[in-house]
């Protein structure tokens, strides 16, 4: 593909990407931390939410598999969560995790539960998404262009 | 005498006639006519008529010498007799002209019978004359005489005759006047005697006179009250010879006269007599010595003596007071008290009151009463000269020591001004040349601190001696356009040592739409705000301060309780309110008016306690009022806290890139990217995720980041040399709070602890009032923008102390 069009690309993927609420202000103020002193803040941060994330749903997805659910230990993943999206700016993935906590504060497992799945998925939709846009900008560099801020 | 002689012995002649023929030629021949012509005389006869006429010759001699002699003498009995006259009444010249007068009515009849007697004088002469020629020319007859001879003596005996007869018939005429010239002279005499009398009268009236006029001139020569009466006693006394003269004055209650003074007796004995005796009233009614009985009580001084008392006068002596002078006027004869004086003439001598000595004695009442009131106004003006004097004293004193007082304050002023502003000078310059020099930043942060610090204490020297300007209402407020974000910031730094201190928490919220920029004073401004807050935090023993600043909106300008401030809302200027809350003692509503007096203290031992002069909020109100605001405090009552709200007309500056805001160092220009190289903080957080973003944040920002994910781990780590503290505490179970007071007892100097800040998705009150208390210097509301944090990192720097970063 020719740069130009990669590029216009991407920022019609971003642009489609906030305007869907997948992302929030936050990702941009992230983009703007990224300077050449630090160049793949932006991957290096999202990556590191990646791991943490899964770790947490895992987590989750054991606690509520318990007979006696945890919900004081469920509600503190839950609220890692709910931090670290807000922190990528992973802003669908916050909401979730604040309705999922009013679940756990009602003790309600069944809203746990379904929020779980619904949190989960919702994370694999902005992996997902996040991860071609880093592919995307991956083609533009490759080719030789600056990522579009 | 002589006449008489003469007559008897012409009478005998007329006898020897009848006897004797030869005689008869005589007798014929003193008859005048006598036809005898040619009767020779006979020699027979001769010789008994010689012996005869011999002894008719030595008597016609002998009577003719007495003749001759008594004419002459008789003229000089007449001049001796009056000049012994004269002598005898030793008149003065008008009492000779006065006697001359009375005799001048018999003058013409005196003159007349001078005459008269000088007529018959002449006669008599004549008559001796011819008597005596006539016995001469008889010698010539003792012997035979020729006819001539007879002849001759014919006619001087005719003549003789003739004159004898005329002055016998003038004498009878003539005697009835002599003798009345005798009457009149007895009369004279009489006259004179009783001119002598009337003129011992008048010496003695005059000497009367002269007494009295002694004795005014006496009364009058002393201004002594008791001098002036004795004195007039004594010389009545002695004038008139009375025996007893006494005074009578009326007592305090006018109802009474006493007796006060007296001649005789030495101690008078407080006789009184009441005023409305009839006899008395007699007296006071009349402006005359009046006799009255020696019956009367005022006249029965001494005591009965067998003796008839003499008569009695009593007159009124008036009593004048000041108040009956009025300028111009006479006294008002109306309201007058009298006194009374008695008069005694001595008993048993039969005097009577003379019409002379009555009114002596009424004109020494006059002049007493007059030398009396002379002496009671000299003794007022007297009185009110040394009242006065007093007073001139006293105020001379007064003024000595307000002058006194005045200059010692002065000095105390001058001497303090020039003291105090000494060391102050020293601090400001020397902290300014050391910050000139190398500094750590900390070093730095504090020098400016001293700085600040300094020069706040330099205003408030100014403004102490300003506060005598501000009463003069002289002081001026200096405008200049200044920062107010940064103002109420440096109030902020200025208090939050105390604040934190007394464990108290201080927080500042700035309204959006204050102005960055005001025109105004702004060092006044800063003092009152920090008076203010300052009040707040000195009269809290707990709690939290809370400051809130934000243009006034219009409709609330208009403040109910104060009618008279009419703030108006213009163009290029607002009204800036600022509120300070806080939860301290609070102060009683009926004490409110008080607090903004000089030097009035509440009268609370709570406050006394925490000292004060009692000064700061009377300048406050001079401030604010010279700013054309207002200021008061509304408290619910003791113990429920109080706000302090002031309203201060500032004004809005035109430009903004002013050249004069490139000189303000309140905001550093510190925008790039590295804005903070090499600042050493400290992340704690222990979700990694936004623990990165943190920390990439603060890179970006240049910051050296150290990142923690617990709390041990924070304390651990953390070291004087991180500046700043970023604690993410929004996650549940897990106490921030608590790392936040670890770290502080860590460092138990101020200086060496970093700036702790809190992260956290919580904006509640209550988290933000808990982070307060427990000591954290600020508060950011995830998620952090880089715009955000630049600021807060640069404020945090600036002051120590972050204001709420919403």
């Amino acid at each position: 593909m020719d740069l130009v069009q990669l590029q216009r690309q991407l920022v019609d993927y971003r642009t489609s990407l906030y305007h869907e609420g997948f992302l929030d202000e936050q990702f941009t103020q992230l983009q703007e931390l990224q300077d050449e002193n630090n160049p793949d803040f932006v991957v290096e941060v999202v990556s590191l939410y990646f791991e943490d994330s899964e770790r947490l749903l895992n987590e989750l997805s054991k606690a509520l598999e318990q007979q006696i659910i945890d919900f004081k230990r469920i509600d503190a993943h839950v609220h890692q969560l709910k931090g670290s999206s807000s922190s990528i700016g992973a802003q669908r993935v916050q909401k979730l995790c604040i309705v999922f906590r009013n679940y756990c504060e009602a003790q309600n497992v069944e809203g746990c539960l379904k929020c779980l799945q619904q949190v989960k998925h919702e994370y694999s939709i902005v992996k997902t998404k996040l991860e071609s846009m880093f592919q995307l900008e991956r083609q533009i560099l490759n080719a030789g262009g600056s990522v579009p801020v | 005498m002589s006449g008489c002689s003469d007559k008897s012995f012409h009478l005998i002649r007329v006898g020897t006639m009848h006897h004797r023929p030869l005689i008869d030629g005589n007798v014929s021949g003193c008859l005048g006519v006598l036809p005898s012509h040619s009767e020779p005389v006979n020699s027979e006869t001769n010789r008994t008529t010689s012996s005869c006429s011999s002894f008719s010759g030595t008597a016609y001699f002998l009577s003719a010498l007495c003749v001759y002699i008594s004419s002459f003498l008789l003229p000089f009995s007449t001049k001796t007799s009056s000049r012994i006259n004269r002598d005898r009444l030793r008149l003065s010249n008008w009492e000779s002209f006065a006697i001359k007068l009375l005799k001048g009515q018999t003058l013409t009849r005196y003159v007349k019978n001078k005459l008269e007697l000088r007529w018959v004088l002449v006669q008599f002469g004549a008559f001796i004359v011819l008597c005596g020629a006539t016995h001469l020319i008889n010698l010539w007859t003792f012997t035979m005489h020729s006819r001539t001879v007879a002849m001759v003596m014919t006619t001087a005996k005719v003549f003789t005759a003739a004159v004898s007869c005329i002055t016998a018939l003038m004498l009878v005429h003539i005697i009835p006047d002599l003798l009345s010239v005798k009457t009149r002279e007895l009369f004279l005499k009489n006259k004179a005697a009783e001119l002598d009398r009337e003129m011992g009268l008048i010496r003695t009236q005059e000497e009367t006179g002269r007494h009295v006029r002694m004795l005014t001139h006496e009364i009058r020569s002393t201004l002594d009250r008791h001098t002036i009466l004795k004195t007039t006693l004594v010389e009545l006394g002695r004038t008139l010879a009375l025996e007893e003269c006494a005074l009578w004055m009326p007592t305090r209650t006018g109802l009474e006269l006493q007796l006060s003074y007296t001649l005789r007796q030495q101690n008078p004995v407080g006789y009184t007599v009441p005023i409305h005796h009839p006899m008395i009233n007699q007296v006071f009614s009349s402006s005359h010595a009046i006799k009255i009985s020696p019956n009367c009580p005022v006249a029965r001084i001494r005591p009965a003596g067998k003796y008839m008392p003499g008569e009695v006068v009593a007159v009124r002596v008036p009593l004048l007071h000041l108040s009956n002078f009025q300028i111009n006027d006479w006294p008002e004869l109306s309201t007058k008290r009298y006194a009374l004086m008695v008069l005694m003439l001595p008993s048993d001598s039969a005097r009577q009151w003379h019409v002379h000595e009555l009114e002596l004695v009424e004109v020494v009442a006059d002049q007493v009463a007059v030398a009396l009131s002379h002496a009671a106004i000299l003794e007022e003006s007297m009185r009110a000269r040394d009242l006065l004097m007093e007073q001139n004293v006293a105020l001379d004193l007064a003024r000595r020591e307000a002058e006194t007082a005045i200059r010692a304050r002065n000095d105390f002023l001058a001497v303090m001004n020039h003291e105090m502003r000494t060391p102050m000078h020293a601090i400001i310059a020397l902290s300014s040349l050391l910050q000139e020099t190398e500094l750590t930043p900390e070093q730095r942060l504090m020098v400016e601190t001293i700085l600040k610090s300094s020069n706040l204490l330099a205003t408030l020297i100014n403004d102490v001696l300003d506060l005598s300007r501000l009463e003069d209402g002289s002081l001026q407020l200096d405008l200049g356009t200044f920062n107010l974000y940064a103002l109420f910031r440096e109030v902020l730094n200025l208090i939050k040592p105390i604040a934190s201190v007394k464990k108290l928490h201080v927080s500042l919220n700035l309204a959006p739409d204050l102005p960055e920029y005001a025109v105004g004073d702004e060092k006044r401004l800063m003092q009152t705000i920090l008076n203010v807050v300052g009040n707040a935090v000195k009269f809290s023993k707990d709690g939290s301060i809370l400051i809130t600043a934000f243009v006034a909106k219009a409709e609330l300008l208009r403040d109910p309780r104060t009618p008279e401030f009419f703030p108006v809302p213009g163009d290029n200027h607002f009204y800036l309110r600022v509120q300070v809350k806080d939860s301290g003692i609070g102060v009683s509503p009926q004490d409110i008016p008080k607090l903004f007096t000089k030097f009035a203290q509440i009268q609370s031992t709570a406050i006394r306690n925490s000292g004060g002069s009692g000064l700061g909020l009377a300048i406050c109100k001079r401030f604010v009022n010279l700013m054309e605001g207002h200021i008061w405090i509304e408290s619910e009552g003791l113990g429920k806290g109080c706000t302090a709200i002031f309203m201060v007309k500032l004004g809005i500056p035109e430009r903004l890139n002013d050249s004069r805001l490139a000189l303000m160092p309140k905001v550093p220009p510190n925008h790039g990217p590295a804005a903070f190289p090499g600042l050493k903080v400290l992340v704690m957080d222990e979700n990694g995720v936004s623990r990165m973003v943190t920390k990439g944040l603060l890179v970006h920002l240049g910051c050296d980041v150290t990142m923690v994910s617990s709390s041990e781990e924070c304390l651990r780590v953390v070291s004087h040399e991180h500046k700043v503290v970023f604690m993410d505490v929004c996650v549940p179970g897990m106490d921030g709070y608590e790392i936040a007071i670890r770290i502080q007892e860590k460092f138990t100097k101020r200086h060496e602890r970093p700036i702790i800040v809190a992260l956290t998705g919580n904006t509640d009150k209550v988290t933000k009032e808990k982070f307060m208390r427990v000591g954290m210097d600020g508060v950011i509301l995830k998620p952090v923008s880089l715009d955000k944090m630049r600021s807060v990192l640069s404020d945090l720097l600036e002051h120590r102390v972050l204001f709420e970063a919403i």
